[in-house]
């Protein structure tokens, strides 16, 4: 059985640094259920976003940073209009997204697929100071090891011009550089 | 009247269209762009999802820029208006974190210029009026649902376009042009397109709950502002339409595309030719092209 | 010869507790003019009034000091008993020590210190009290209701019962309020016209109350006892004096189809028309926006011609009426939220989408329908209604986070009704939390589930769309811990009640306060909950906060007892402290005339020597009427002219130094 006595206390530093880092406050909820209803994803998420208050609440946080449901959240920010107690739900779910890759869990498999994007986007920019979109793909396709994905859709997008070959580079490429130290160093080295 | 553009990394590849007819009817309706010199990636999500700092850094590096213009900035972009204008607010509220960025991106930053998409510029700098005034060929007997999704109007605070829940700025701007705006209730459902390469199916799911929609209340196509969300609702229809065992063929069009044919602009100019669902034939038929 | 006497409360063990009793008592007899000071376990109790009383007259006291509760609660009760003792009950000073020391404080020798610091501020400020006298008001015996709801009309019974007259004004045709558009009513299920028209009919024919239905508050001036009141009688185009309430009229008024706001426009009315079958007065009004006669100049004059008393006058205008009343009772009630806010919940979208009001005219029998439940886009018998718990209340971010109270009873009621007219149909109810806390009331909640299977479903809607040609109701049961969606014909929103628009404007005129949420506000939430901040005004039913018809009686009633207990007396006795110019003084600046919430402060020219010269000059005064002693305009006063009797600057300043010093 659950000894919430302990439980709330032992997970109060967690809940703190989530409430700070998404500028909200997770004891306010009470716990509605709006933010789930609402949310377009929920239906394919172990546990949603209510749920996810619940577990902060209840000192439990850490368990949400094994919910495939942080990673399959869309930022869509549905539940955050809609909440009537004004709790940031969408950027809890960031907050422990972030988290999540900062103390190093283990991303479930079929989301593991976000993470992959995100560090060849961000890659992408550090290096060109833009999106090389093809180049995104590509990488995707090399990461993951699914080839044959989308090609269908990815030739005529070539043949039509919309996938340019090359990468564009900015000139102010040494500043963005410095950019992504800086907030390495302020950040601690996450990354 | 004159604004800093901002056309972000998709409107230089995948959204070509989107920045062509951007360009297109902005001069025909005597809107000045001018670019932002040398402008950088907003971040997308990627950014703000991994890192708080990077994720204002970024867009406040192209802020700082356009402040040195001395222009307001226009993002056609949903995704890059977002992201520019949330980086705005957080350094508004945040005299600390603007002296960070300021610190981290090396310029002055002093939150003097605002953000506008391009549908706002039309609508509140333009004016309907104008724009009704300019009519070569209004959209007349086009029936089309206008599709916001979420980066246009969520969270309230961090962008101020339109209502959350019911907006209607694209409507309005369609509606001057002539076209028959079909009410509906998924104007602002999430599509998923932040899954688009990642959770493939829930993306498709999204895609067809939204379609369904708009055909149940008869819409013939569907405008948008926001390049993820006309490339997934696009891209995926097949396959959505294959597992609702329908067939939607419903062209999905950046408003700026039939607005420049309302105003017109010739429509080889306005890449017609580049969506996976082919809007022409719908267009031919109606007598617009 | 000052001579005070320190009594210091033990309050059981609230005070001495944390407070060294004894040592406060000591410390006070070193302090100036203080001849006795003890201690004792009760101060309030009658032991301890009397040992106050008798210290006084053995020790020839004539200030006191009580170290106690907060004044809040007993200072009323200590002026009493030293004045019986033949002290003037204002050279009594309380000395917070619980509430303000012993409560906040757990370490007793700061408690102790902290508490001798208070009777010495204290003892400091009596010191330099001066005797005040009450004056005495005289009270018209007349009261004024606005608003005739089941609060007005309860309110108006039992003062005029108590042989007072009463006015009602009543912005609508007839009086009724909600009540009359309500179908049956909960815990009981009787029908609520049944209950509500004899009442009607007894306001209607009480020779002590008068009806001023059609009609609004112009202007409020006076004060307690004396109130001066504007009432705009708008114009009926119908002599009440003449009309036998036949119903030719509006049975042969062309213009039929106008949206009867009654029946929350799902129904139609004509141009002249009562509001319902039984209104009271049973004397009709001309909707003159509407009618053909005033749109298309002198045409139509069909109603004139189809009376057979010739009781329509098509001449008549809006008069103003004054008139004096000792007290006002406030009972204008409530509306429900519009939801405009909720694009999600489709309220004004979807016709099929509607609140509790009209679906309790899709009940009634006398209703657009006859009580044939129908959903109001094509006329279809529902097969599945949902009905939305907390639509609008309790949701702080778009701006009410209190809540309505009556709507989890009234929906169990709906779904029941729904049942019992449709029994084939489903109900839902999407709920956060069930408060049922009345007598009988969780009974009836359990019958909505036993005996009626009413579906509830833990989870607040996040969104309502149509698909082919239903709703679809969308939310999580959080029970469940699923995402759900609910096929509804119809959805009823349980729209918070809130204040009637005007709510705050007519505040302001009558002069009484009220919250951020715009419901009037009581003079002392537990103590005083019917009593307004103004003297003189009192409040009933839903104006002053949600609730339902019990509670609604229950404050009508209390209301009307203090309107009586008022015009039983022989005068009124006035407040003691209050505010005085010193004539002298006064610039005549008049900082002080915007800063007095309740508009006491008038300019007054007076004669003055200035050497040899008599000149004119224009000052500040007080009338005592209206002055509710609140100090705002003491503290405007740049030249220290305005003062608060009992709260003076050498008082106060005596009591800082008190403590600093
Ligand atoms: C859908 C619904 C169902 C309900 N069902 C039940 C039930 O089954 N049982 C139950 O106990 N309670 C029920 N209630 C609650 C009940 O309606 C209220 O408790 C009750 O009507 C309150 O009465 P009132 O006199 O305070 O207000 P009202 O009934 O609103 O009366 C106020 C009167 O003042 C008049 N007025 C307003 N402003 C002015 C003005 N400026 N000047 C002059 N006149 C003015 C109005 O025209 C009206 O006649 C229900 C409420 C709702 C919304
Ligand atoms: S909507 Fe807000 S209050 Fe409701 S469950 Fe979600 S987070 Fe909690
Ligand atoms: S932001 Fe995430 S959790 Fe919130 S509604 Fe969207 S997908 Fe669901
Ligand atoms: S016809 Fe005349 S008497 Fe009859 S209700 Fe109308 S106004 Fe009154
Ligand atoms: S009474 Fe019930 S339904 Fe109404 S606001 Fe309160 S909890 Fe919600
Ligand atoms: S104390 Fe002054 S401001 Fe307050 S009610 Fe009296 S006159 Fe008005």
């Amino acid at each position: 059985m659950l000894n919430l006595q302990a439980t709330i206390g032992a997970g109060r530093e967690f809940t703190d640094e989530i409430n700070h880092e998404a500028g909200t406050d997770i004891n306010r909820c009470y716990q509605c259920g709006t933010c789930s209803g609402g949310c377009p994803l929920f239906y394919a998420m172990d546990i949603g976003p209510r749920q996810v208050m619940r577990l902060l609440q209840t000192g439990l946080g850490e368990e949400a940073l094994r919910a495939r449901s942080i990673w399959i959240c869309a930022t869509c920010d549905t539940c955050t209009v809609r909440c009537p107690r004004e709790i940031n739900v969408a950027g809890v779910m960031e907050a422990l997204r972030i988290q999540a890759r900062r103390r190093g869990y283990r991303i479930p498999a079929a989301v593991r697929k976000v993470r992959i994007l995100t560090d060849l986007f961000l890659g992408s920019v550090r290096r060109s100071g833009r999106i090389f979109e093809l180049g995104l793909v590509q990488g995707m396709k090399m990461r993951t090891g699914e080839l044959l994905k989308d090609v269908g859709m990815g030739i005529p997008m070539l043949l039509k011009g919309k996938l340019s070959l090359r990468p564009h580079r900015i000139r102010g490429r040494a500043e963005i550089e410095r950019i992504y130290r800086k907030v390495q160093e302020m950040e601690g080295g996450s990354r | 009247m004159k604004l800093a553009y901002y056309p972000g990394c998709s409107l230089c590849g995948t959204a070509r269209e989107y920045n062509i007819s951007t360009i297109k009817v902005s001069e025909k309706l005597g809107i000045e762009l001018e670019e932002i010199p040398d402008w950088s990636c907003c971040g997308a999500t990627s950014a703000h999802t991994s890192s708080p700092l990077l994720g204002v850094a970024l867009p406040a590096r192209n802020l700082a820029i356009a402040e040195e213009m001395g222009l307001d900035v226009a993002a056609p972009c949903a995704a890059c208006y977002h992201n520019l204008s949330a980086a705005r607010v957080k350094m508004d509220r945040d005299h600390l974190l603007r002296k960070r960025i300021e610190e981290i991106i090396d310029r002055k930053y002093r939150g003097k210029v605002k953000v506008l998409p391009l549908a706002e510029v039309i609508l509140s700098r333009v004016g309907l009026d104008a724009v009704r005034d300019s009519l070569v060929h209004p959209l007349a007997g086009l029936k089309m649902a206008a599709y916001y999704g979420c980066l246009m109007v969520r969270p309230k605070g961090i962008v101020d376009f339109d209502d959350p829940e019911n907006p209607t700025k694209l409507d309005q701007i369609m509606e001057a042009a002539g076209g028959e705006m079909v009410d509906w209730s998924h104007k602002t459902e999430c599509c998923g397109a932040s899954l688009s390469l990642t959770g493939t199916e829930l993306c498709v799911d999204l895609v067809g709950r939204i379609l369904e929609r708009a055909a149940e209340e008869g819409a013939e196509c569907i405008v948008t502002a926001c390049p993820f969300c006309q490339a997934n609702l696009d891209m995926r229809q097949a396959e959505a339409a294959t597992k609702l065992k329908t067939d939607f063929r419903l062209p999905v069009l950046y408003f700026t595309q039939l607005l420049g044919i309302a105003l017109g602009l010739p429509a080889g100019e306005l890449g017609l030719d580049s969506h996976v669902v082919d809007p022409r034939p719908l267009l031919r038929e109606k007598g617009l092209i | 010869m000052k001579r005070i006497g320190v009594f210091v409360c033990h309050c059981g063990t609230n005070i001495a507790a944390t407070v060294d009793v004894e040592k406060v008592a000591e410390s006070a007899r070193h302090l100036p003019h203080v001849v006795f000071a003890t201690t004792y376990k009760f101060m309030c109790a009658d032991p301890g009034q009397k040992l106050i009383a008798d210290a006084i007259r053995e020790h020839a006291l004539n200030r006191v000091v009580v170290a106690a509760c907060s004044p809040h609660m007993h200072e009323r009760t200590f002026r009493k008993a030293v004045e019986r003792a033949g002290v003037n009950p204002y050279l009594m000073e309380v000395a917070n020590v619980r509430e303000q020391c012993s409560w906040v404080h757990r370490d007793k020798p700061v408690g102790t210190e902290k508490a001798a610091a208070l009777v010495a501020a204290a003892v400091a400020k009596v010191a330099r009290n001066v005797p005040l006298e009450s004056g005495k008001l005289p009270v018209e015996r007349r009261a004024l209701v606005v608003g005739g709801g089941i609060a007005g009309i309860q309110a108006a019974l039992d003062i005029a019962e108590s042989g007072y007259h009463v006015t009602i004004v009543e912005r609508e045709q007839s009086v009724g309020g909600r009540m009359a558009q309500l179908d049956k009513t909960f815990p009981t299920l009787d029908c609520s016209s049944c209950i509500l028209t004899p009442k009607m009919v007894d306001v209607g024919h009480h020779p002590m109350i008068e009806i001023c239905s059609y009609s609004e508050i112009e202007s409020v001036e006076g004060y307690v006892g004396n109130f001066e009141v504007t009432i705009r009688r708008k114009a009926t185009s119908v002599d009440p004096d003449v009309c036998t309430g036949c119903g030719e009229c509006w049975n042969r008024c062309p213009v039929k189809k106008l949206p009867s706001s009654f029946n929350m426009d799902l129904g139609h009315r004509p141009a002249i028309y009562v509001d319902f079958p039984q209104a009271i007065p049973n004397v009709p009004v001309i909707d003159r926006a509407n009618c053909t006669y005033y749109l298309r100049d002198g045409k139509c004059r069909v109603c004139e011609k189809v009376c057979p008393t010739k009781a329509i006058d098509f001449t008549l205008e809006d008069r103003l009426v004054k008139e004096r009343f000792g007290a006002i009772v406030m009972a204008t009630g409530f509306q429900t939220a519009s939801l405009q806010q909720y694009p999600e919940w489709g309220l004004g979208t979807y016709p099929d989408v509607v609140t509790g009001l009209h679906f309790e005219r899709l009940v009634s029998s006398t209703g657009p329908t006859e009580g044939k439940i129908k959903r109001p886009s094509d006329g279809k018998e529902p097969k599945s209604v949902v009905f939305v718990l907390c639509a609008g209340s309790r949701d702080e971010a778009r701006g009410r986070s209190y809540c309505s109270k009556a709507c989890c009873m009234y929906s169990a009621k709906q779904a029941i009704l729904l049942r019992e007219k449709i029994p084939q149909a489903q109900a839902h109810v999407f709920y956060m939390d069930i408060r049922t806390a009345g007598k009988d009331y969780e009974e009836f909640y359990m019958r909505a589930k036993e005996e009626y299977g009413v579906n509830y479903i833990r989870g607040r809607v996040a969104k309502v769309y149509p698909e082919k040609d239903h709703l679809v109701v969308r939310g999580e049961d959080t029970l469940l811990g699923r995402p759900v969606a609910v096929e509804a014909d119809m959805v009823v929103l349980a729209a918070a009640i809130e204040p009637r628009a005007d709510a705050a404007a007519l505040a302001q005129k009558v002069g009484i306060s009220y919250n951020r949420d715009h419901f009037f506000s009581e003079a002392h939430p537990k103590l005083r909950p019917v009593e307004s901040n103004t003297g003189g005004v009192f409040l009933a039913g839903c104006c002053q906060g949600p609730k339902d018809i019990p509670e609604t009686v229950a404050q009508a009633s209390a209301a009307a007892a203090k309107v009586v207990q008022m015009f039983s007396k022989d005068a009124l006795v006035s407040e003691a402290q209050l505010a005085s110019v010193n004539e002298a003084w006064c610039i005549g600046c008049f900082l002080c005339q915007p800063v007095c919430p309740y508009k006491a402060i008038q300019p007054k020219e007076i004669e003055e020597r200035r050497g040899r010269d008599k000149i004119k000059r224009t000052v500040s005064s007080v009338n005592t009427g209206l002055c509710q002693g609140c100090g705002a305009c003491a503290v405007a006063c740049p030249s220290g002219a305005m003062r608060l009797n009992g709260f003076t600057d050498e008082q106060i300043l005596a009591e800082v130094d008190a403590v600093c010093l």
